[in-house]
């Protein structure tokens, strides 16, 4: 009896391909995206802290921390810009630094002052410090960077300065001990750090149950396939365009709806700070909500059945939601997986709502993610406009 | 329903042109030709029954009518013309076999629901409501979800949100499968009353009793094509033909059967075709009684559609 039970179960399974994939490559494929953001071979390979030098001291020795800093293989070191229509070639200076790090260019940057290198080394809290401008969404990136500046600072040292008599000995942990002293800035304001770390928590969680609920949304297109009310439809003078485009606006409604409930909540609980930036919030909704139900209705098009349906979205928004962000920070993960992770549609969802809750960026710095976002919402419309098509007249 | 026939439409050469028309409907899936010719007239008020076993095609026809599947050869007219999309879903009203309502919606928001879509004017769209829920005998239940419904209750709703925007030709997909006998009585008494407002029906079903009884004609479909259409008798005279089994009960089973007879229920009873009952009953009753048996009962069997059927489609399983 038990056997007979067992192999229905077992014949079951081995023709329904998506209860395998659940079973079998959704786990492999979680544990591969954890793996190498926490641990493994990615933990040898740190990822390479970006980083912007302002040089304001112009010094040999603030020059020569820089090349020991630009020979560290685990920065990526920046002193310079190209010119852009927005500025011109040259060296970074604070307000460059400054303005970089605001724009979620890079993590950190630091600012060597002007009579930086007269005080160099710092022995006995002497030396001025060195500034550190920060982004406080990146709680590693500065401290890092202050490990390494130490460690530049000691290379400096062991090549040229050391031979006057100065070392390293007497730097320890304190910053009365450090080669270099520093001074950490949040330049993306450094007030009601709790509340924006909330604020990232309520865009990575509500972009994920977007993409569920405009998934399972989208689903009832399947349900009305099965119960007949499909056919019925499309025997009026309603036309599938119609009826896609009846389904978008309900879903992206209904989104906007559950990422406003969802921010309204954390606004009444856990004090983020909605109506601060409400003109940016309402923005990213619109066009996160939007998107996401496109999403939804692909989804729900390439599906046959509502089983189908449901285990698809549950490994594509699984998975995009590990490597877009939604489970963790994008920055602690390595370049590769960054990049990687800008496939998906919650990193750049992610990127606009930190530009308005962390950077709190004017609006118009929002349009690569609104321009990608609304990029999707078109591609993904006409994918499901095309994916209906069996249901149309054949 | 208010819809009413001014005048019999007709050809300028004076026939009647027929409310709908399929002539020459072919369409193949693949390898499989689903129909191969079809051809049929619904005249204009009468209620069509369309038969087949499964497979035969029914269902490709009716969505061919609707407008759902292209056809590769032939046409349908809808009085005299081929209409475009927009305007066949005007005229037509199409009742799925399915009961395609939505669960959590009430009798009433259901009804509205497809009378949007059906394109009934705001303004009457009440009226057009209240006329469903009183002709489906449903107006207590108005504002409870058709989840809660019985199949029969259902099955009515069903109908009636095919047929709010007053279409002149009707399609209904075994509008009675599944309902108890009183629920089937009350939704051909809602058939009715759309026909007596001139409402032409082409119905499918399996049904072979209510094809008989409840529609004027009947057309049979097999491997694509209409194999015979007509009246009853018509199909009869066109098939089996107008003879009647004469059966004879005995009271004890006979051994061997009587010449001219064929032997049933184990011999208890003899069965011989009759064509003309007055000139060849009483010589048969008389070979009977003359080989020694005695007659407890006696019949005259009608050839009926279900003799017309397996004569057209055969025996054979279809799936």
């Amino acid at each position: 009896m038990i056997t007979t039970l067992m192999r229905i179960s077992r014949i079951t399974l081995r023709r329904d391909r998506v209860a395998q994939a659940m079973t079998f490559v959704l786990p492999i494929a979680f544990f591969s995206i954890f793996a190498s953001v926490f641990g493994g071979a990615s933990m040898s390979r740190m990822p390479r802290v970006r980083v912007a030098v302002a040089d304001e001291d112009r010094s040999d020795m603030s020059r020569y921390l820089i090349e020991a800093l630009k020979a560290d293989s685990s920065l990526r070191v920046r002193d310079s810009v190209a010119g852009s229509g927005t500025g011109a070639a040259g060296p970074i200076d604070r307000a460059r630094a400054e303005a970089m790090v605001r724009g979620g260019d890079l993590p950190v940057a630091v600012v060597l002052p002007k009579g930086w290198g007269a005080t160099f080394p710092n022995l006995n809290g002497k030396g001025m410090r060195a500034e550190m401008l920060a982004d406080p969404s990146d709680p590693v990136g500065a401290r890092v960077v202050t490990g390494l500046l130490q460690r530049a600072a000691a290379r400096v040292l062991r090549g040229g300065v050391a031979a006057e008599g100065s070392s390293a000995a007497g730097a320890s942990g304190d910053e009365a001990g450090m080669l270099v002293a520093t001074h950490v800035t949040n330049v993306v304001g450094d007030r009601r750090d709790s509340r924006r770390m909330i604020s990232f928590y309520a865009a990575g969680i509500a972009v994920m149950f977007l993409l569920f609920s405009s998934s399972s949304g989208g689903g009832a297109l399947l349900d009305e396939q099965e119960s007949g009310t499909l056919e019925r439809v499309l025997n009026t003078s309603v036309g599938m365009t119609g009826l896609l485009a009846g389904k978008w606006v309900h879903l992206t409604l209904l989104g906007m709806l559950q990422v406003l409930v969802m921010f309204l909540w954390g606004a009444a609980v856990f004090g983020l700070d909605l109506l601060g930036h409400l003109p940016g919030f309402a923005i990213m909704t619109l066009a996160t909500a939007a998107a996401a139900a496109a999403f939804g209705l692909v989804l729900a098009t390439a599906s046959r059945s509502r089983q189908q349906l449901s285990g698809l979205s549950t490994i594509v928004i699984l998975v995009m939601s590990a490597l877009g962000g939604s489970m963790f920070p994008r920055f602690l993960m390595s370049e590769s997986m960054q990049r990687m992770g800008l496939v998906t549609f919650n990193a750049w969802a992610l990127d606009g709502y930190l530009k308005v809750f962390w950077r709190e960026a004017p609006l118009l710095e929002l349009w690569p993610q609104l321009t990608v976002l609304i990029t999707l919402t078109v591609v993904f419309l006409a994918a499901a406009r095309v994916l209906a098509r069996r249901w149309e007249v054949v | 329903m208010t819809a009413t026939i001014d005048t019999v439409p007709r050809s300028t050469a004076g026939a009647v042109i027929p409310a709908l028309r399929v002539r020459d409907a072919a369409r193949s899936f693949g390898a499989v030709r689903a129909l191969r010719g079809a051809s049929l007239d619904l005249r204009e008020g009468e209620r069509l029954a369309l038969l087949g076993p499964n497979g035969a095609g029914k269902t490709t026809l009716i969505r061919a009518i609707a407008g759902r599947v292209r056809l590769e050869a032939g046409a349908i007219e809808i009085f005299g013309r081929a209409l475009p999309p927009t305007e066949r879903v005007r005229r037509l009203g199409v009742v799925p076999q399915e009961i395609a309502l939505y669960p959590l919606l009430t009798a009433r928001e259901n009804l509205e629901a497809f009378g949007r879509l059906h394109g009934v004017a705001p303004a009457s769209l009440v009226a057009r409501v209240d006329w469903a829920l009183e002709w489906t005998g449903l107006r207590d239940r108005a504002r409870q979800p058709v989840r809660g419904f019985s199949g029969g209750m259902k099955r009515r709703i069903n109908i009636a949100c095919g047929v709010l925007h007053e279409p002149r030709v009707v399609l209904l997909d075994e509008p009675t499968v599944g309902v108890d006998p009183q629920s089937r009585e009350r939704i051909y008494e809602m058939l009715e009353e759309l026909r007596a407002a001139g409402t032409s029906q082409l119905l499918t079903t399996h049904q072979l009793e209510e094809a008989e009884k409840r529609c004027d004609r009947i057309a049979i479909l097999d491997h694509g094509a209409v194999v015979a259409s007509g009246t009853l008798d018509e199909l009869i005279a066109q098939t089996v033909g107008g003879e009647r089994d004469l059966v004879i009960t005995l009271d004890r089973p006979v051994a061997q059967a009587v010449a001219g007879f064929s032997a049933e229920n184990g011999g208890a009873r003899l069965v011989a075709r009759v064509r003309d009952v007055g000139s060849e009953l009483p010589p048969l009753i008389e070979r009977v009684r003359g080989a020694g048996h005695v007659i407890t009962d006696l019949a005259l069997r009608r050839h009926g559609l279900h003799e017309v059927f397996l004569h057209l489609t055969g025996k054979e399983l279809r799936e």
